[in-house]
């Protein structure tokens, strides 16, 4: 902690970008009309893809399970409303490359009738193991972008005795204010997901950090809190990139998880107060995870706002609902400092698309990049404490291990570097490079590795065969010369005995 | 699935995140810090007339132009690249750093070589090992030793005895004229020193020199835009202001002055000059706040400004107390500077959840 940080309560570290939040934030919540189709991608979550349990031509409920788990790290998917399986197979995925993705369409039949339920009226009588076992049946994972599997982190919180559970309501990204919206309408939904995961991991207590810049956000969840001592609502200083686990973590625990640990080592776990919400909604409802809150906003957006949306909506349909003011110069999966840029809009949304960009011309102005001029701001920025512009020269130089010397590999990829450049050096774009390379020479290293221990084993197996061939025909050899001068001798007793008989 | 876009991008350019931007660019960098030096340099036009304005004009120009030539040798275009602005900031700090009245080819000679020498040659911007300012000094310095300790007594614009306009232009052009007696002067450092080596020590030879609120004021012979102590400062307040520069090399640099001429000082004040007067004197305060801030040459990380800081200011009065000349911040920055790869190498921030020495800390759980 800097002298700077202990006089002022603000973080040294971070940048404080404008938030851009209205006039979106203000603006009541609004539901999407169902799209006429959606399009689910079988893999919205880190780990395995889903696999489909339902044939093209079969007719779904809503909230009926269509793709389960494809393995322990991984997330079933749901049916969003009532009607028929159209098509499974390939959509282009939200990501910049423009790759595709296996995905379930579904043509809505407009009746939204849900499939049978079960929900539970109290959850806090079930096992702990019961309520990971049904967060991980209803698809909730982490939604704050991650798209982690929820379950999965209950399992590891309650293995590695957790205390505290921390619940991310930081926010930081500008534009977004989905998260905001889920607290400001939803409080009490929040509050009880927060005290049902708090059973499930064996919390005792649970901090809710919110950036201070959502003072109704806060005033709802302090109002939601009231009767619950144990889960504690603490505002926090707005600074990018707050909602960043370690960076929240230290600033409501004082506690800085080590280099390469999970947060469950100092005691603690991190979940999105979207995350809480819906893991309310699956335990005391049995709704699966099967809509959120989606933030649509950017300058091209005529009426920027929070849209409660189905999983599977396509882009250019929330964008339609919303009316836009000129073609988007560029659209955004995510925030503005982290978010995948996509290359079109038919491309759908999934469970961790908290918001949607489209960007006017002005917005997506990309300013030429200049020569590093050593300013050290992005030092100064990097909220894990890394020297930016030591990488980003040993990267140019295609030293990647000199980049990793730097602690490439504790970089966050959250951008404050990049966004304080002066000179605008896309050094995020210079870390990514580095890490793909890096990626890339450790799987060839793995290869060749594995391709020589064969080549080793080859050679042993012949060295190991070739002896045992040797020592086969040598055996043979003295069992043949052992079986002659028995022979021998027996021919010699027997000329014996015939000579004395 | 129909194939047309149902809303078609403007254009799709291959970018990543980040995807929004800080206002700070390197220009506004650049401009900010002018605007930072504007008070002092403006007073040291009225100070010392218009040959200190030709002769900023001048180094400016040439800066520029030398920069504009090895962008053009190495077949770059150089308009956007002079927007930068940094080759009129070189001129401009090479320029106040200048005996006012110099002839014409010192600022000629000083802001190209400032510009082909002290930066393009090693790669251009971000990349030279030396601020190019103090390399332009010091060539100049060596060079020539009489042009460049040749200080003129104050002669504000609008006295009876101020140049003229056109009177200014010889003086710039064609030299001081031999009948415009009564302006040579010098400055206290050089005074000091020059008393120092007659065997006259420090407390008969100041003994009449002028309180230190001349020093703040700055109505002395000095360096074009080095004498008002109190604008400098002013300017510096605003870079830390607008947090261009942090504190660190600025306070070190004086402290690495003060502490040991405050020492010498209660030792021995025959010998050894007080730390107000190293403090306002010369180009301590310019160095301090515009010359060892110089991002490209200077350490990036706090505790390395300090250490580069401390060393700059405590080499500069080794050099104005025991060396040959008697100002020595531009030798102090140049060596300084040299040490500036050595520094960043050792002195690097702790990251995020590592020691000093990058091993993963220990955790400390919650309750």
């Amino acid at each position: 902690m800097g002298l700077m940080e202990r006089l002022f309560k603000t973080p040294a570290w971070g940048v404080h970008p404008d938030d851009r939040k209205q006039p979106a934030a203000a603006v009541p919540l609004r539901v999407l009309p169902m799209p006429e189709r959606l399009y689910i991608p079988l893999l919205q979550h880190v780990g395995a893809p889903a696999r489909p349990v339902v044939l093209v031509g079969q007719p779904v409920l809503k909230g009926q399970l269509i793709a389960e788990p494809g393995g322990n790290i991984s997330a079933p998917i749901h049916a969003p409303t009532s009607g028929t399986v159209i098509a499974i197979g390939d959509l282009t995925a939200p990501h910049p490359s423009g790759l595709t993705l296996p995905a379930i369409t579904i043509a809505a039949d407009g009746a939204d009738r849900w499939a049978e339920l079960h929900g539970c009226d109290d959850p806090f009588a079930l096992a702990p193991e019961e309520i990971t076992r049904r967060t991980a049946a209803a698809g909730v994972v982490g939604l704050g972008g991650a798209t982690f599997p929820s379950a999965v982190k209950f399992s590891l919180g309650k293995r590695l005795d957790v205390g505290t559970l921390i619940v991310n309501g930081g926010e930081c990204e500008p534009y977004l204010s989905s998260d905001d919206r889920v607290m400001r309408d939803f409080a009490d939904a929040v509050v009880d997901g927060v005290r049902i995961v708090m059973h499930a991991i064996g919390a005792r207590q649970a901090l809710v950090g919110i950036e201070d810049n959502k003072p109704e956000a806060i005033a709802a969840m302090r109002r939601a809190t009231e009767a619950y001592a144990e889960v504690k609502v603490c505002p926090v200083p707005a600074r990018y990139p707050m909602g960043s686990d370690k960076q929240l973590i230290q600033t409501l625990t004082g506690r800085e998880v080590p280099a390469d640990a999970r947060a469950a080592e100092v005691g603690v776990l991190v979940h999105n107060v979207s995350t809480c919400a819906a893991v309310h909604r699956a335990i005391r409802k049995g709704i699966p995870l099967i809509e959120r809150i989606v933030t649509v906003n950017g300058g091209a957006v005529k009426n920027p706002g929070n849209l409660w949306a189905p999983i599977g909506t396509l882009i250019d349909d929330l964008l339609n609902f919303c009316g836009v003011v000129e073609a988007p110069a560029r659209l955004i999966l995510g925030g503005p400092m982290m978010g995948t840029p996509l290359p079109h809009g038919r491309t759908p949304i999934v469970k961790g698309a908290s918001g949607i960009l489209a960007f006017n011309a002005a917005e997506a102005a990309v300013p030429e990049a200049g020569p590093c001029i050593r300013c050290g701001s992005c030092a100064k920025a990097c909220p894990m404490g890394l020297l930016p512009m030591e990488m980003a020269a040993h990267i140019r130089a295609d030293s990647f291990k000199g980049a990793e010397r730097f602690g490439l590999a504790d970089c966050i990829a959250c951008g404050c570097c990049a966004y304080i450049c002066p000179a605008h050096i896309p050094l995020v774009q210079y870390f990514s490079h580095a890490k793909g390379e890096l990626s890339a020479q450790e799987r060839a290293s793995l290869r060749n590795d594995a391709t020589k221990r064969l080549v080793e084993a080859r050679a042993a197996r012949i060295e190991r065969e070739t002896q045992e061939k040797a020592a086969a025909a040598a055996r043979r050899k003295a069992e043949r010369d052992r079986a002659k001068a028995a022979a021998a001798a027996l021919s010699t007793t027997v000329t014996a005995e015939e000579i004395s008989s | 699935m129909n194939d047309a876009p149902l809303l078609p991008l403007a254009a799709a350019p291959p970018v990543a995140a980040p995807h929004t931007y800080a206002a700070r660019s390197v220009s506004t960098v650049m401009a900010w810090v002018m605007a930072a030096l504007t008070p002092a340099t403006v007073y040291g036009f009225w100070l010392y007339g218009w040959p200190a304005l030709y002769l900023w004009l001048i180094t400016i120009g040439c800066a520029v132009g030398g920069e504009a030539f090895c962008l053009r040798l190495m077949g770059r275009r150089p308009g956007p690249i002079l927007r930068d602005g940094s080759a009129v900031l070189t001129g401009w700090l090479l320029a106040v750093s200048l005996p006012p009245w110099a002839p014409w080819w010192i600022g000629a000679f000083g802001g190209a070589f400032a510009a082909i020498f002290g930066k393009q040659v090693f790669g251009g911007l971000g990349q030279n090992p030396f601020n190019p300012a103090m390399v332009a000094r010091v060539a100049l310095l060596i060079s020539f030793p009489v042009a460049m300790t040749s200080w003129v007594a104050p002669l504000p614009l609008g006295s009876a005895a101020a140049p003229g306009v056109l009177q200014s232009l010889a003086i710039t052009f064609k030299g001081i004229p031999t009948d415009f007696d009564g302006v040579a002067s010098a400055s206290l450092l050089g005074y000091s020193k020059t008393e120092m080596t007659r065997g006259i020590d420090l407390l008969h030879s100041l003994a009449h020199a002028g309180a230190p609120g001349v020093a703040w004021g700055g109505f002395r012979p000095g360096s074009l835009g080095e004498t008002a102590a109190l604008l400098v400062a002013a300017g510096g307040a605003l870079l830390l202001w607008l947090r261009i520069i942090s504190w660190h090399t600025p306070a070190a640099m004086l402290a690495g002055i003060a502490l040991p001429a405050a020492i010498g000082h209660a030792l021995n004040p025959g010998q050894y000059l007080d730390a107000t007067t190293h403090l306002l004197a010369g180009g301590a305060l310019l160095g301090a706040f515009f010359i060892a801030t110089d991002y490209v040459t200077s350490p990036n990380t706090p505790a390395g400004q300090l250490i580069f800081g401390f060393g700059v200011g405590l080499l500069t009065w080794v050099i104005r107390t025991w060396g040959g000349y008697p100002e020595g911040v531009a030798f102090a920055v140049m060596l300084m500077n040299v040490m500036t790869p050595v520094i960043d190498r050792y002195v690097k921030p702790r990251a995020f959840g590592r020691d000093r020495r990058g091993r993963p800390i220990a955790a400390r759980r919650v309750n």
